[in-house]
């Protein structure tokens, strides 16, 4: 007999400030409005790869179910298209949610399973903190070599051919002023929808 | 008129082509860009995922700074372009971001009112020279080149400024008036996977074949897109793409700059069409817009022989 591999959630595994918090984050704020119609997981060009629809996350999200929202790789593999948001019935910000969910997670300090996203997002916003432009040989070479080490040869052809064709530099991209920007990193409050900020 | 060029990261490497075709054709129209002084990247999505107040800072600085010349900000890249959109829109809803950015802005002495318009060459080319003096300009008319507007997201959503979300038209309205035919695509405002070719890149790929699939399936020759990260992913990878997807051919994917500065008489080389990966030349060869340069070398000696017998 087949069984059904399904956890059951409980009042106690809910976090209702955290709710609280997803929807005071721009664009989030009419995340109670979802009516489940799951138009947001048809039309995702990316939900056969995520471990929960789009619809799943946000009904779990405002419930509060921290944990499962913060680990699914749903949020990772969002590549912010829009489309859900634009067509959603309720004018959800979906892609704002997932947004915030991201924020959350590195908040939370988690690594998700599939990794390669979030280092990649990492990476970036290192580089584009620290010098105020992106090196974008830097930002491949980077990553490919912590997310995907075996595609790193293979790669070799393409590399070649960007350097050929004058699209990939090893040189490193500055602002020429960049304390400013730092400056300006530095004094500006979070948004993190706590209620104190 | 004057406008602050906002080229963004990848019009400097990446999308070098893209910076050059874009500052030929407005030097044809007699568009005058100014570089804006220490412009910062705009965060893209990376930024928005990790921290959102200094995201929102670092987008809206660069508004302004061009408000603070008084200029109209032109980002060529989707990618910027979208992300700079939002940040002004969220910057005017949202007490929680305006808070966050003026803090932070005040540090540099800067301030930002809104004065200014954020713009897009599709949109700028359209409507400042206008389509009726880029027609009168033309000396090279793309006839019989079949091409595929490929839009992508940031241009239509999740604000659409200029065109309409579902049916774009802006690009294809360009490349009929300097003479091309407009693919039939369906596609034209699908995902092309964005960041994750970076990252995961077999499921971007299986976004970018179901692109050119369509693409060809509308029987173009090639594409054309506004955004650099839509061109890089369409262009670079198609090597990998073919060899799981036998079912689609190369195709050359270019900036529709590239193809509006050719059409009005600028050289190949001006317009980065030389950086393509996938190469772009020989389509333009075989329908007669450029001339075979090798068949044109070729010819001379038997002309200046015919001339001496």
């Amino acid at each position: 007999m087949a069984t059904l591999e399904r956890e059951i959630r409980f009042e106690s595994d809910r976090d209702p400030e955290f709710a609280a918090q997803i929807r005071r984050m721009p664009g989030c704020e009419n995340l109670n409005r979802c009516i489940q119609c799951a138009t947001c997981s048809g039309i995702c060009p990316l939900s056969t790869y995520m471990d929960m629809t789009p619809r799943r996350v946000i009904q779990l999200a405002r419930d509060g179910f921290k944990a499962d929202v913060l680990n699914c790789n749903t949020i990772w593999l969002c590549a912010s298209c829009y489309q859900c948001q634009v067509e959603c019935p309720k004018e959800i910000g979906i892609t704002d949610v997932m947004y915030a969910l991201k924020c959350k997670a590195i908040e939370a300090g988690i690594k998700p399973k599939q990794a390669a996203p979030q280092t990649l997002y990492r990476e970036f916003y290192n580089l584009g903190t620290k010098n105020g432009r992106i090196s974008e040989g830097a930002l491949m070479v980077n990553t490919v070599i912590k997310t995907q080490p075996a595609r790193f040869w293979s790669l070799k052809m393409l590399g070649l051919r960007l350097l050929r064709t004058g699209r990939f530099g090893w040189k490193i991209e500055r602002m020429p002023q960049q304390s400013v920007l730092k400056a300006a990193i530095q004094a500006t409050p979070p948004i993190n929808g706590k209620e104190s900020s | 008129m004057k406008y602050a060029y906002y080229p963004g990261c990848s019009l400097k490497s990446s999308g070098r082509a893209y910076e050059e075709s874009f500052l030929a054709v407005c030097k044809i129209l007699g568009l005058e860009m100014e570089e804006l002084d220490n412009w910062n990247c705009c965060g893209a999505t990376s930024f928005m995922s990790i921290e959102q107040g200094p995201a929102y800072t670092c987008s809206v600085r660069n508004l302004a700074l061009a408000e603070k010349k008084n200029m109209d900000l032109v980002a060529p890249c989707g990618g910027c372009y979208g992300v700079l959109l939002k940040a002004d829109h969220y910057y005017a809803d949202y007490p929680a971001v305006r808070n966050s950015v003026d803090k932070g802005l005040a540090a540099e002495g800067l301030q930002y009112r809104r004065q200014i318009q954020i713009r897009h060459p599709m949109e700028l080319l359209t409507h400042d020279p206008g389509l009726k003096a880029i027609r009168s300009l033309v000396k090279r008319p793309l006839k019989g080149l079949r091409v595929a507007s490929y839009y992508g997201c940031r241009f239509l959503r999740p604000v659409a400024p200029f065109d309409d979300m579902r049916h774009p038209q802006t690009m294809d309205s360009l490349m009929k008036t300097v003479g091309a035919r407009i693919a039939d695509y369906a596609s034209r405002g699908r995902c092309c996977g964005g960041a994750l070719a970076g990252s995961i890149p077999k499921m971007a790929q299986e976004l970018t074949y179901r692109l050119i699939k369509d693409a060809q399936k509308a029987e173009a020759d090639v594409i054309v897109t506004g955004c650099p990260l839509c061109q890089f992913n369409l262009d670079a990878f198609q090597d990998e793409i073919i060899a799981s997807h036998p079912d689609v051919k190369p195709i050359p994917v270019f900036f529709f700059t590239q193809l509006l500065g050719l059409a009005l008489g600028a050289e190949p080389e001006e317009l980065g069409i030389q950086r393509l990966i996938v190469p772009g030349i020989k389509i333009l060869q075989e329908k007669g817009i450029l001339g075979d340069k090798k068949a044109d070398e070729k010819k001379v000696p038997v002309a200046a022989g015919a001339q001496n017998g």
